[in-house]
């Protein structure tokens, strides 16, 4: 590739801990994150993200596996308890103290349930990270496309809103690009699931009269929204699926809060 | 004197009637596992102060918080006179509190005829919604005759306990107009006097009017106290404990369970010596003693406003899961439950469980426990938890996920990803562009 922006090595934990060195930060990945193809280059993007502001950090890389947190939505327990068990034990042994996610299921099960298993960590979503970054003044909206007056709704997941008090961070990312930010009728506390929370990700819906992503697809394009933001790879999915199956791709975009950050800052 | 008797009678029958129905729910309660909701005194209280006292959880919906903010300020306030009735009734007297409170009985009896107004408004504005505007909240499969009924029956009640209240008002205040007997003066009747001319002027006939509705309204006042352990009423009663043991955590996080983590831990150490609690129970839950006695608390405390049916993604989108139903099932089931040590003692079966025969499991499977349920109940009920509860028990117990979720419980064993990717795969990303 002849752009060297894109020559980014992304460093793991074991060649860190190879040579003697301590990052400031562990990038939770998530499965999603790892496996599926839109949201690997979200993952990518938040590495940019990473990097253009010289954080030291570092990813498990091939060591990283679930958290358990559809395991423990669907009932199960013991393999929740499992891949707890085994997580907390790697990140201890990388005496890791920090972690940044990519994924408000991944955030919420290592916030609130790994302490309760012996995992204590300072656990953030990558929208608080980036409001940080912006509020440090180390990330600036400059250098790349620019979203000024652009109508942009964002669609809060579960997982980052009701469940963890998380409204502000991925408002505050958006605003920062004086984007006309716009909220649709269901939204913060008050928002629609995308569908995919508690294990539904993998498996069918069961029977009714239509699919939850298209019941929040519609309030998207009520809000008359020219891009949807989005900070969940599971809203990611059913969000794109929804649009897609309104035919509305050519008039809304739905984009992570890393991407949108990463696009504005020309990275 | 015969009266003063009557009313002792009637008074002790209803309390002893009502405690013991109380009583009986409590037990009901307590038949749910132990849980420590105890912690935190002092923000549990401020929970309570804000959620219950202060309704704040309402507001999200302003009409019917208005509304409903009337009938509360004014069934604790017109409890006053209640009080004032209770002693008149033991004691013989009338108005009892209106030589020794002076200025102030006569601003209180005017302050409690504009909030009967007031509450009147706002029943016969409920009783519209539900039955007029039949408001989609109010219906659904869980809504059968019985609850639509339940709420009716309330709504009425009140309705006469106001006029009743009113009709008594009008009554002494012609009475004290017409310087009858003990009637003197006391209390300011903005509301009721303008009932006055339609009543009789005949003094003993007004007697008659005043007596009827002081015995109506009180002995209205002790049913409506004894039909509350009935009825989905029974909220304004425990919408309090109900709050102070509120869930404290965020919303997102659900509780590990113990048991499990001592059979974890064995399997990862073998040298784990785990600690016999002597407590063998089953994994989540299959019938409502398998819940906490909060679950429990928070089924009698639902007063089936369906707040939470109606943010449900899962109900909206058309499935059968309603988190009103989860609430309503819950609360029967004990009551059966509760009813059957009654009847056959403390070892009865009935081979009836919550799971099943209640809640089916297209309902659990059909929640993405967004938490959208939690969020909306004005009194901290958690529908979610016994969810989860009862897919616990659907997994562990009698391994019946739906086959797409067992797929995905084995890859996440065998290759730490709830898909079917090779672990060795998981960095692959880095080397893309």
């Amino acid at each position: 590739m002849e752009n060297p922006k894109s020559e980014i090595k992304i460093p793991t934990m074991a060649e860190m801990a190879a040579e003697g060195k301590e990052p400031e930060i562990l990038f939770w990945v998530g499965c999603a994150g790892s496996f599926d193809e839109r949201a690997r280059k979200i993952t990518r993007d938040i590495c940019k993200i990473l990097h253009h502001v010289g954080i030291s950090y570092a990813v498990l890389g091939t060591e990283e596996g679930c958290t358990g947190d559809p395991a423990k939505r669907a009932g199960n327990e013991f393999l929740f308890q499992m891949q707890a068990m085994m997580t907390i034990q790697l990140l201890d042994g990388y005496n890791i103290k920090k972690i940044v996610t990519g994924c408000p299921h991944c955030f919420n099960t290592i916030k609130n349930e790994y302490p309760g298993l012996g995992g204590n960590y300072e656990v953030i979503h990558h929208t608080q990270l980036i409001q940080q970054l912006i509020n440090d003044g180390k990330l600036k909206a400059e250098g790349g496309e620019s979203f000024k007056g652009k109508r942009i709704t964002y669609h809060d997941p579960c997982y980052l809103g009701r469940g963890n008090n998380v409204y502000e961070a991925p408002r505050a990312a958006l605003e920062f690009l004086d984007t006309e930010l716009i909220e649709m009728k269901r939204c913060k506390s008050n928002g629609l699931c995308c569908g995919a929370g508690g294990a539904q990700m993998f498996k069918e819906p069961e029977p009714g009269k239509k699919d939850i992503n298209m019941e929040r697809v519609a309030d998207v394009i009520e809000a008359k929204a020219q891009v949807v933001a989005a900070a969940c790879p599971f809203c990611m999915t059913m969000l794109t699926d929804g649009i897609k199956h309104q035919d509305k791709q050519q008039e809304i975009q739905v984009l992570d809060i890393a991407e949108i950050t990463v696009k504005a800052n020309g990275l | 004197m015969i009266a003063q008797f009557i009313f002792i009678i009637v008074l002790a029958a209803a309390v002893y009637l009502f405690s013991k129905n109380v009583a009986k729910i409590r037990r009901n309660i307590l038949l749910g596992r132990d849980v420590n909701r105890s912690d935190q005194p002092a923000l549990r209280w401020k929970v309570m102060a804000k959620v219950a006292l202060g309704q704040t959880k309402m507001t999200k919906r302003p009409v019917a918080a208005v509304m409903h903010f009337f009938i509360y300020v004014g069934f604790i306030i017109i409890n006053l006179e209640v009080l004032e009735i209770m002693i008149d009734g033991i004691f013989g007297s009338h108005r009892i509190f209106s030589n020794p409170l002076g200025g102030l009985y006569g601003f209180l009896i005017g302050a409690f005829e504009v909030l009967a107004v007031l509450v009147l408004v706002a029943c016969v504005v409920f009783l519209c919604r539900r039955n007029l505007i039949r408001l989609k909240r109010f219906s659904g499969t869980e809504m059968t005759q019985w609850p639509k009924s339940d709420a009716n029956y309330i709504l009425i009640t009140e309705v006469l306990l106001m006029t009743a209240f009113l009709t008594m008002n009008a009554a002494d205040y012609k009475l004290q107009l017409l310087h009858f007997e003990h009637y003197v003066k006391a209390g300011s009747f903005p509301v009721s006097s303008l009932l006055a001319p339609v009543l009789p002027n005949n003094a003993s006939a007004l007697v008659i009017v005043e007596r009827v509705c002081w015995w109506f309204h009180i002995i209205g006042i002790l049913c409506f106290l004894n039909y509350l352990p009935y009825s989905k009423h029974f909220h304004i009663l425990l919408a309090f404990p109900n709050t102070y043991y509120s869930n404290l955590n965020p919303k997102g996080k659900l509780t590990n369970m113990a048991s499990v983590t001592t059979e974890v831990k064995a399997m990862l150490d073998p040298s784990f010596v785990p600690e016999t609690t002597g407590e063998p129970g089953r994994f989540g839950a299959k019938d409502v003693t398998d819940l906490t006695w909060k679950n429990l608390m928070e089924a009698y405390t639902c007063t089936e406003c369906g707040r939470c049916t109606s943010v449900c993604p899962a109900n909206i989108t058309g499935k059968l899961l309603s988190p009103r139903k989860i609430m309503m099932d819950t609360r029967d089931r004990i009551t059966e439950v509760g009813n059957n040590i009654d009847k056959h003692g403390k070892d009865y079966h009935d081979g009836k469980a919550l799971l099943g025969d209640y809640i089916s499991r297209e309902e659990i499977w059909a929640c993405t426990t967004c938490n959208a349920c939690t969020e909306a109940c004005p009194v901290n009920i958690n529908p979610l938890e016994i969810i989860t509860e009862l897919r616990r028990y659907a997994v562990m117990e009698e391994s019946q996920a739906p086959a797409s979720l067992n797929n995905m419980f084995g890859n996440i064993e065998n290759n730490g990803a709830p898909w079917k990717y090779s672990q060795a795969d998981r960095f692959n990303w880095a080397s893309e562009q």
